[in-house]
């Protein structure tokens, strides 16, 4: 019963865009847009057709499942090149780049990340004909990543 | 020898996109980790990965200290011939490590 | 759970001796992790434990030390004497003259059957022999030591699991037996059963031994660690694996 009233309060908050970053004050979110712009030369990508799948509450940030869709043909005139991840509260906000091709079949990545808390994922799509996307995603992360010693 | 592994599936149809895993061993240090004496634990992760099937590179991935330690991370490739598809990574101390699969095209 | 409320107030009136006290229905600790835990435990391929076992079997089929053989030298190459091994621990051992858990069984072996030096607690090596030794009781039953030799082990880690320690003065009954199930901050208190371990915690970001995951335990109460080989943490592991006879084993298994 707990668990699904805290499920709709989650909701609540992440519809009103206002995460309870706050409440962890360790790592303040990073404005990271020049790094995006860094990419792609200056333009402010739209939103749109990069699909980012997390979980909407995580229960440890050390280990976080991240799934990518980004819709594309995939031929050799029209393909996505590129896919960047970026995690704004982490303390190295870019994560990971992946570099696909038309011989890649599908604009799919999975891979296992660290989120240093509560904060939005953006996705940077970056395809054959030099246009960008993004797909930005919020997360609640319960237990941090990044912060924690656990070396005993 | 970085340890690691690949998983591709065990026939694939021509023309078709097929998911590639892959699981290595690697504690991918943050460098922010501290020891019971408090010296910081030194920056070590797998940077590099990628992907060569029928002799050619499919796929590259740069990876920072955002990503989990013994990297989980999956992709696709379409099925052309049949052949070898080899995953390779190395780390930022030079460390490297192999894997490599059979792909059976129909 | 209105039964483990009177076992709650019943509690104080148990002398150290006798049987240990179960949770009923018994529930391993997986079912305490989140769907995504649960899945990372049963993808094969995915589950970070998967490198040590695969780590283990090459250490298995390696030779060492000055006698020149390796664990498939006695045990041979395919493991499959290991079946029914894991879940048999802790147990009492004649050759050792003491009650042992299973890396302390597989350090020993090392040292004193390969003439090879005695892995650390917690090295790769000891976790990747341990994970794959483990692996081969994966679906058998946790199948403690009933033995005499083990009795004095097993009142000792009795008398642990319920006295109170630390600055938060709890005593492991007051968490894992009265309160399982219970909400603790982000996370559901399991009923503390040793099933699954060597486990890959998400927290460590590695793999590590059941000794490391009670000695943490100590660590949530704000008591002093006992030492990795300590008695203690043996007899606790004895009590605990009487306490879970019949579960099923996953080792190596992965939690939060």
């Amino acid at each position: 019963m707990r668990r699904r009233v805290f499920f709709s309060l989650a909701c609540a908050a992440l519809g009103s865009r206002a995460l309870p970053s706050a409440a962890q004050k360790f790592q303040p979110p990073q404005d990271i847009t020049p790094m995006i712009l860094e990419i792609t030369g200056g333009v402010l990508p739209e939103k749109g057709g990069v699909e980012v799948e997390l979980p909407l509450i995580v229960e440890n940030g050390n280990a976080v499942p991240l799934r990518i869709r980004v819709q594309s043909p995939m031929t050799a005139r029209d393909h996505v090149k590129a896919i960047h991840v970026f995690a704004e509260r982490n303390p190295r906000p870019k994560v990971a780049s992946f570099h696909l091709g038309p011989r890649s079949g599908r604009a799919e990545i999975f891979a296992r990340v660290r989120l240093a808390g509560t904060q939005t994922v953006t996705v940077l799509a970056e395809f054959s004909d030099g246009s960008f996307r993004i797909g930005p995603r919020d997360v609640l992360v319960t237990s941090a990543a990044c912060m924690d010693e656990a070396s005993l | 020898m970085i340890l690691g592994k690949i998983q591709v599936a065990p026939a694939v149809k021509r023309g078709d996109a097929f998911e590639v895993k892959v699981l290595i061993q690697h504690p991918m240090e943050t460098g922010f980790r501290r020891d019971l004496d408090g010296h910081a634990i030194a920056l070590n992760i797998v940077d590099k990965l990628w992907c060569t099937y029928g002799g050619s590179e499919v796929f590259r991935a740069e990876l920072g200290s955002g990503v989990s330690a013994n990297p989980y991370v999956t992709f696709f490739v379409l099925a052309g011939e049949s052949g070898e598809l080899a995953v390779s990574w190395t780390d930022d101390r030079g460390q490297q490590g192999r894997a490599t699969a059979t792909v059976s095209v129909a | 759970m209105r039964a483990a409320a009177l076992l709650a107030a019943a509690l104080p009136l148990l002398s150290h001796a006798g049987g240990p006290l179960r949770p009923d229905p018994l529930r391993g600790g997986i079912e305490f992790q989140g769907a995504d835990i649960r899945g990372l435990q049963a993808d094969e391929f995915a589950n970070p434990a998967s490198l040590w076992i695969e780590g283990g079997a090459r250490l298995w089929n390696e030779k060492r030390g000055t006698r020149g053989v390796s664990c498939a030298s006695c045990h041979g190459a395919d493991a499959k004497s290991m079946e029914g091994i894991a879940v048999r621990y802790p147990r009492y051992s004649r050759s050792l003259g003491s009650v042992v858990d299973l890396e302390q069984q597989i350090a020993a072996c090392v040292e004193r059957n390969e003439a090879a030096p005695r892995p650390a607690y917690e090295s790769q090596e000891l976790l990747s022999l341990s994970a794959f030794v483990a692996s081969r009781s994966r679906g058998l039953a946790i199948s403690p030591d009933l033995s005499t030799e083990s009795q004095a082990a097993y009142e000792r880690g009795r008398a642990l699991y319920f006295e109170r320690q630390g600055q938060l003065n709890l005593a492991c009954t007051n968490c894992h037996d009265a309160s399982w199930g219970k909400r603790l901050l982000a996370e559901t208190v399991s009923q503390g059963h040793p099933a699954d371990w060597p486990a890959y915690r998400l927290e460590w970001q590695a793999m590590g031994s059941i000794e490391r995951r009670l000695r943490a335990c100590y660590l949530g109460v704000r008591a002093e660690m006992p030492p990795y080989g300590s008695g203690d943490l043996v007899a606790l592991e004895v009590y605990l694996s009487r306490r879970a006879q019949g579960l099923v084993s996953h080792a190596p298994g992965v939690r939060r």
